[in-house]
């Protein structure tokens, strides 16, 4: 067995593209339900609205790249206020049921072939994203440290990933500590209490929620970008569920939570499977109970009993400090 | 700490005591208010004007209505029918943040403090038009700084008057029931109310605390904010009330300064006909 490997594979997983979206779509969840205390269970949704409206209007239209993004973006601020401007009026439990319909609506739409010549249906949209490659600075090569290895392709799309986690994490810090911070607190300890004080508990919700999700359209887009390509298969309910994981583990309401969590979400993922699969070479004990196929979906059960440790033994999460919910 | 400086019957010396009566300058008018539960009318009250500058005490044995009737003056719940006013401003259909920005500023029967924040926070919650509060302002410390200091400075001048500058820093959480009352005035004082309405506020408060909330009370009055408040103790109505309004089953049954209404045969009628085989004054 190559511990070694386990832990690169693992390491070289928790800085790639998908722990870097993982995180933007994450911090969006976290200022949803760590700071307002929305339970925005469709943030997969957001992700897809930046997507396809980008590809959209890249392959359909024809617009250039930068403008094609803005598009996405300004997407997902559309999608935020269509279902924020109804949802966010009832009790909170509507919005979880809103958000989440929207989501598996907005997938199971594109995928349809109705409408193949817009979204291309079950293929999807592929090849619109071609010229973000063009203006990449970065020499043809690979890149890394020992067998952490990315190619100049993958490490273009990393490095202006993470620049975009860090202007994330800048904006959100920026916004949590203000006065709008504040509000979004006390609208999640008792709306009635900010309410009573003249705050308009309504708008802040929605200003909350449409920041959260244009944070969400830009993981949508840089995971769409990353693939050059983009298919309604990756709009599931249940990487909403994955983010929550991820916010989980590493500490809702924390700052730095959403992107410690990604990341050692995406390592065990990974860690997990590259270990099942040492551990199943022909001839060993393993090999006996599980099977190739297997791993996929075992690896996950893993992530989930790491879970429900953590729940267990430390509930604030990674990052969490004293008692859950003191923010900052 | 002043003490309480007794009644003030100033004003509505000369008006007499009955249900509705109009008086000399009216704060809050109420016409027509009825608000019902599936077949029960919690609340159904013709007229009622609160003076201003006056401290007026809304009593009635439990399940009269008057917290309802305090949900609805303040937005937090919406009548079936009926239009009420305040220092001009048609209320009628307004939220409950609008109605707390045009100075009617309400505090809960079982308090609000927000209890994750520090009690400082929670005061600074509650100022007025600062520009952090604006997604973009937030982004720009610069241009909210100046008027957070100001609030700051507010904020621990009126903590320090209900002697709670002391734990600024602390989580409200921390703190006692009777100093969340205390601190849920002081933060209903940093929206600059002009109408101050008090659920209640000597619930679960111990009575050591007591004197001290009454005394910030008849401060409020002295310092020209008109202040509505439910109690159940028919002694603190005494002590502070310039006026005091009783419901009884939705109605507004008697009005009149409290030496007058608690001796009035309606309303000792509605108290111990229903107060006492009603549940007793759990404390809360």
């Amino acid at each position: 067995m190559d511990l070694v490997q386990v832990f690169t594979d693992g390491l070289r997983a928790a800085v790639g593209v998908p722990a870097i979206a993982y995180a933007l779509a994450v911090i969006g969840l976290n200022v949803h339900f760590g700071y307002t205390g929305l339970f925005n269970i469709g943030q997969i949704g957001f992700l897809a609205a930046g997507a396809y409206g980008a590809g959209i209007s890249a392959s359909l239209w024809g617009w250039p790249l930068p403008l094609a993004i803005l598009a996405g973006v300004v997407a997902a601020v559309l999608l935020g206020l269509l279902l924020g401007l109804p949802a966010l009026r009832l009790r909170a439990e509507y919005l979880a049921i809103v958000t989440i319909s929207a989501s598996e609506i907005i997938r199971i739409t594109v995928r349809s072939t109705s409408v193949e010549g817009v979204t291309g249906g079950p293929q999807g949209i592929g090849r619109w994203a071609s010229s973000f490659y063009d203006v990449n600075p970065i020499p043809s090569g690979r890149y890394g440290i020992g067998s952490i290895e990315f190619n100049h392709r993958e490490l273009w799309v990393m490095l202006v990933g993470w620049v975009l986690v860090a202007l994330a994490v800048l904006v959100t810090w920026l916004l949590v500590r203000s006065p709008w911070g504040r509000v979004l607190r006390s609208i999640r300890d008792d709306e009635d209490a900010a309410r009573s004080l003249g705050k308009n508990v309504y708008a802040f919700k929605v200003q909350s929620l449409v920041y959260g999700g244009v944070l969400g359209a830009l993981a949508g887009l840089l995971l769409a970008i990353n693939a050059n390509y983009t298919t309604p298969g990756e709009y599931q309910t249940v990487f909403t569920f994955y983010m929550y994981v991820a916010l989980i583990l590493g500490g809702i309401g924390k700052l730095f939570g959403p992107v410690l969590g990604s990341m050692l979400f995406w390592f065990t993922l990974q860690a997990t499977d590259v270990l099942l699969r040492q551990l199943i070479q022909p001839g060993s004990w393993a090999a006996t109970y599980i099977e190739q196929r297997d791993i996929g979906q075992l690896r996950l059960a893993l992530v989930g009993l790491a879970l429900m440790l953590l729940v267990i033994f430390r509930p604030q999460g990674i990052l969490g400090g004293r008692a859950e919910g003191r923010s900052r | 700490m002043t003490e309480p400086t007794g009644r003030r019957p100033g004003p509505l010396a000369e008006i007499e005591g009955r249900p509705g009566v109009p008086k000399p300058d009216p704060l809050v008018v109420a016409d027509g208010i009825v608000r019902t539960f599936g077949g029960l009318k919690a609340v159904d009250v013709d007229h009622l004007e609160i003076q201003r500058g006056v401290i007026t005490a809304l009593i009635g044995p439990n399940g009269a209505g008057k917290t309802t009737f305090f949900n609805l003056l303040t937005g937090f719940d919406r009548p079936q029918s009926g239009t009420w006013s305040f220092d001009g401003h048609d209320l009628t259909g307004l939220r409950a943040h609008q109605v707390a920005r045009l100075g009617m500023v309400r505090t809960f029967q079982l308090t609000k403090v927000l209890a994750d924040m520090t009690v400082l926070d929670n005061m600074l919650l509650a100022a007025r038009d600062n520009p952090g509060e604006r997604f973009f302002g937030a982004l720009v410390p610069s241009r909210w700084r100046s008027a957070e200091e100001a609030n700051v400075e507010r904020a621990h001048d009126l903590l320090r008057k209900v002697g709670l500058d002391a734990k600024a820093q602390d989580a409200a959480g921390t703190l006692s029931g009777g100093q969340r009352k205390l601190l849920e005035l002081a933060r209903a004082l940093m929206v600059e109310p002009s109408l101050v309405m008090l659920d209640e506020p000597m619930a679960g408060v111990n009575p050591a605390l007591t004197q001290s909330l009454l005394a910030h009370i008849t401060a409020l009055r002295d310092e020209g904010r008109s202040v509505l408040f439910v109690e159940h103790d028919m002694e603190v109505v005494h002590e502070i009330s310039d006026w005091v309004v009783v419901m009884a089953e939705g109605r507004v049954i008697a009005e009149g300064p409290p030496a007058q209404v608690t001796a009035d045969p309606v309303v000792i009628d509605a108290y111990l006909g229903t107060a006492h085989h009603r549940d007793p004054e759990i404390p809360r």
